[in-house]
C-alpha cells in the first residue's frame, strides 16, 4: 500500500525527518510513537502533501505510484485521508457542504456519477449516528465553535464518508476524554479491513489500547529508532521517552 | 466646455419635476451654482482621497428625455426582481408603472413616483426633502438636487406595517445614459417596513446612475433597507443613504456591491434617543472595479446603539474602500457603538483601503473597532484540498463563506437568493454548487 524509502525532509534549513523507511500493506495498523519534535507530525503533514516541507531525499510510494508527486487534492481522491491533530474552523462552508464536496470530487475521480441526494443524506445521517454528534453539527460551519473531541469526531466522520484507502491519523487521540476517545476508536475499528491501512500518529501508549496495532514504531529525532509489534507501545508506555535516549545513544 | 456647464446646457431645456414649488425651485438654483462651481468631487477633498472621479468628466453622459423607454431586456430585470414584493421601477431614471407593482398596498401607505408625488403631496415632501443630507453636502449630492428627474416616494403613516418587501429598482438601459435620482422613504412613529433599492443595467453598458435616498424613521418605527448594487462591469454609481432616526427608532441597514466600474455608496445615520442601528456590508470587487463604500454614524441623542459590520474582497486588479465613522456627540451619554470590517484580498494586484474613525465628545460610552485586511488562510485551503477540493475551488469555497455570512443576514428570502446568485456569478471560477448550499 505504501512504501517509504529513505524520506529526508526540512522545513526552512532545518532536518526534520532524517531518513525514514516504513513498508506498510494492505489491511495494517501501524502506530507512529514518539516523542514532543520528533517528526511525527512532519510526516504525516507530507504524506498528506502540505506545503512547506522540502524533501531532500528518499522516495514513497502509494498503490505503485510516486505519491509526493501527486497534488493534495489527487491524493486525497486517490484514496489518502489526514485526520488533522487540529481541524480547521471554517464559517460559512456547511459541513454537509464539504461532504458533499469532497464525496463527489471522489466519486468524479472513480469516473462515477455525482451521489445521489438522498442517497447522500441517507448516509451521512447513519454515519453521523457512529461518531455520535447531533445531526445539526452537518448544517454548522464545518468545525466552527466545536468543542476539541468535536472536531476529532467530525474528522472520523468525514473519513467514515469518504472511505480512504490510506488513513492517517495525525494525534487524534490528543486532548480527548476517555468517552470521546472510545467514539474515535470504534469509529477506526468500524473501518478497519483487509483493503485498507492505518498510520495512527500518536504520543500516548491509551489509544492503542483500543485500536490494536500491527506493529508500532518509534520516531525520535527524525528517525525511527525501534519496530515491534503491539508490545512496545507497553515497554514505551512502561519506560517512559527517557528509554529512547538511551536507544539512540546506543544506536549511535 | 466643463463637464458642469455640458449638464448645466442639458437640463436647461429639460423639463424637471416640481417647477411649479418655489421652495424646489429655489433649491436646485442653489445647487445648480454650487454644482457649476464645484464639480464632482475631487480627490483633494478628505473624503474623496482614494476615490477619483476625474473619469466621470471626461465621459460625458445624457438624460433620457420623454417617456421612459420600455426595457427590450426584460428578462434582466425580472431576474432582479423579488417574489412576493411590491416594486417601484425605474427605467433610465424615469418612473415606469408598467413594470411596478403596488397593487394590495395597505391603506394609507403611498408607494410611487417622487415626480407625481411631488404634484400630489407637494407640502409633505418639502417637509423631508433635503432633511436628511450632510449640510456642507458635496458635488454628487448638489448635482442630484439640481437635476434629480424621478425617484421613489415611500411613506407610511402611524403604526402601518408592510408585511412584504417593497423594491425600488433602478435600471439602466441607455449606453452613455444618465439617471438622477432622490428617493424618499418615510416612516411614522411605530410604522414598519422593509425596502430594497436594486441597481443594474443592460449588459456591459457605460452609464451614470446617482441616486440620493433620504430616510426618516419616526419614534419607535423600525425599517430595514438594503442595497444591491450591481451595476454593469462598465457602470458608474454614486449612491447616497442618509437616514435620521427619531427616538427609539429602529434603522437597520444592509449595503451590498458587487457591480460597477467605479461605484461609492455613502451611508448616513443620525440616531435620536435611544434608537438603534444596525449597518452591514459586503462588497465584492473584482477585475478593475473601483468600490468605495463610506457610513457615518451621527450619535446625537443619549442611549442609541449601533452596530456595523462591513465585510470587503478584492480581486484581480480591483480596489475597495472601507471608510467607517462614527461621531458620539457630547449629549449621547450612554452610547453602545461597535464597529468591526474584516477584508480579503485574493490577489498581489487588489487593494483595499479601509479607515475607522471614531471621535468621541461624551464620558460615559462604549465603542470600540476592529479591522483587519488579510489574506485566504493557507491551513484552510490545504484542509480543503486534503479533502480532494481543488486549489482553485478550495480558494473559491473559503472566499464564498467569508461572504457568505454577511448573506445570510439578509433576511427576505428571495433577497436572499437573489444576493448569493449575485454572489456566486461575482466570484471568479466560481465551482461551487448552489445546489449543494
Amino acid at each position: 500500500m505504501l512504501k517509504i524509502e529513505n524520506l529526508h525532509v526540512r522545513v526552512d534549513d532545518t532536518p526534520i525527518l532524517k531518513g525514514i523507511s516504513l513498508d506498510i500493506k494492505p489491511g495494517e495498523v501501524h502506530a507512529i510513537m514518539g516523542p514532543n519534535g520528533s517528526g511525527k507530525s512532519t510526516l504525516s503533514h507530507v504524506l498528506a502533501g502540505r506545503a512547506g516541507y522540502e524533501v531532500t531525499a528518499g522516495t514513497v510510494s502509494y498503490l505503485g505510484r510516486s505519491l509526493l508527486e501527486m497534488k493534495p487534492e489527487e491524493r486525497a481522491r486517490e484514496g489518502v485521508f489526514l485526520a488533522f491533530q487540529y481541524p480547521v474552523e471554517i464559517a460559512g462552508v456547511s459541513n454537509i457542504y464539504l461532504l458533499k464536496a469532497a464525496l463527489n470530487a471522489i466519486r468524479k475521480h472513480k469516473g462515477l456519477s455525482e451521489v445521489d441526494a438522498m442517497d447522500f443524506l441517507k448516509l451521512v445521517k447513519e454515519k453521523i449516528k457512529a461518531v455520535n454528534l447531533d445531526e445539526q453539527f452537518l448544517y454548522r460551519g464545518v468545525n466552527e465553535g466545536f468543542s476539541g473531541g468535536e472536531k476529532k469526531r467530525n474528522e472520523i466522520l468525514q473519513m467514515a464518508v469518504l472511505e480512504p484507502r490510506l488513513c492517517i491519523l495525525d494525534e487524534t487521540d490528543s486532548g480527548l476524554d476517555i468517552d470521546a476517545l472510545r467514539l474515535v476508536a470504534e469509529g477506526v475499528n468500524s473501518l478497519r479491513s483487509p483493503d485498507r491501512s492505518f498510520i495512527l500518529v500518536t504520543h500516548y501508549q491509551r489509544l492503542l489500547n483500543y485500536i490494536k496495532p500491527d506493529c508500532v514504531h518509534v520516531l525520535a529525532y527524525g528517525r525511527i529508532v525501534k519496530s515491534g509489534d503491539a508490545s512496545l507501545a507497553l515497554e514505551l508506555e512502561k519506560k517512559g521517552y527517557g528509554w529512547v535516549d538511551q536507544l539512540v545513544s546506543v544506536g549511535a | 466646455m466643463s463637464p458642469a456647464q455640458h449638464y448645466v446646457e442639458h437640463y436647461r431645456t429639460l423639463a424637471l419635476p416640481g417647477r411649479h414649488l418655489p421652495w424646489l425651485r429655489r433649491l436646485r438654483e442653489e445647487a445648480q451654482s454650487r454644482f457649476s462651481e464645484a464639480g464632482f468631487p475631487s480627490p483633494r477633498e478628505e473624503e474623496w482621497k482614494y476615490t477619483n472621479v476625474s473619469a466621470l468628466e471626461k465621459k460625458l453622459f445624457v438624460p433620457s428625455v420623454g417617456t421612459p423607454t420600455a426595457v427590450a431586456d426584460t428578462s434582466a430585470l425580472a431576474r432582479l426582481r423579488l417574489e412576493d414584493a411590491w416594486s417601484l421601477v425605474f427605467v433610465d431614471g424615469i418612473y415606469s408603472a408598467e413594470h411596478s407593482v403596488t397593487d394590495g398596498l395597505p391603506e394609507g401607505v403611498i408607494a410611487t413616483s417622487l415626480a407625481n408625488a411631488l404634484e400630489r403631496y407637494p407640502d409633505r415632501i418639502e417637509g423631508l426633502f433635503n432633511q436628511a443630507v450632510p449640510q456642507d453636502a458635496h458635488g454628487f449630492i448638489a448635482f442630484t438636487i439640481a437635476y434629480f428627474r424621478d425617484g421613489a416616494f415611500v411613506h407610511l403613516p402611524p403604526g402601518k406595517i408592510l408585511d412584504k418587501p417593497l423594491q425600488v429598482i433602478h435600471f439602466s438601459t441607455r449606453p452613455d445614459g444618465l439617471s438622477v435620482a432622490r428617493n424618499l422613504v418615510a416612516l411614522e412613529q411605530n410604522a414598519e417596513a422593509t425596502v430594497v433599492e436594486t441597481y443594474a443595467g443592460t449588459g456591459d453598458l457605460s452609464y451614470l446612475t446617482a441616486s440620493v435616498t433620504e430616510i426618516s424613521v419616526g419614534e419607535n418605527a423600525g425599517l430595514e433597507h438594503y442595497k444591491l448594487q450591481s451595476e454593469t462591469v462598465k457602470g458608474y454609481h454614486f449612491g447616497g443613504i442618509y437616514a435620521r432616526e427619531a427616538r427609539s427608532a429602529r434603522f437597520r441597514q444592509h449595503h451590498l456591491a458587487f457591480g460597477g466600474l467605479l461605484a461609492r455608496t455613502e451611508i448616513h445615520a443620525h440616531l435620536g434617543l435611544g434608537a438603534e442601528c444596525e449597518l452591514d456590508g459586503l462588497f465584492l470587487a473584482t477585475g478593475r472595479r473601483h468600490l468605495d463604500t463610506q457610513t457615518l454614524i451621527h450619535h446625537r441623542a443619549p442611549c442609541g446603539t449601533s452596530r456595523e459590520t462591513y465585510r470587503g474582497i478584492a480581486a484581480d486588479r480591483a480596489r475597495g474602500v472601507f471608510s467607517g465613522r462614527i461621531v458620539v456627540h457630547p449629549d449621547a451619554q450612554k452610547t453602545d457603538a461597535e464597529m468591526s470590517n474584516r477584508n480579503l484580498l485574493l490577489s498581489e494586484d487588489a487593494e483595499i483601503d479601509s479607515k475607522p474613525q471614531l471621535e468621541i465628545h461624551a464620558d460615559d460610552v462604549k465603542c470600540a473597532h476592529g479591522v483587519t485586511v488579510g489574506q485566504l488562510d493557507p491551513e484552510a485551503v490545504f484542509y480543503l484540498e486534503s479533502r480532494g477540493v481543488d486549489e482553485p475551488t478550495a480558494r473559491n469555497m473559503l472566499t464564498f463563506a467569508f461572504a457568505n455570512e454577511m448573506v445570510e443576514k439578509i433576511r427576505p428570502s428571495s433577497l436572499n437568493r437573489l444576493v448569493q446568485d449575485e454572489l456566486l456569478s461575482s466570484l471568479p471560477q466560481s465551482d461551487i454548487r448552489k445546489d449543494w448550499l
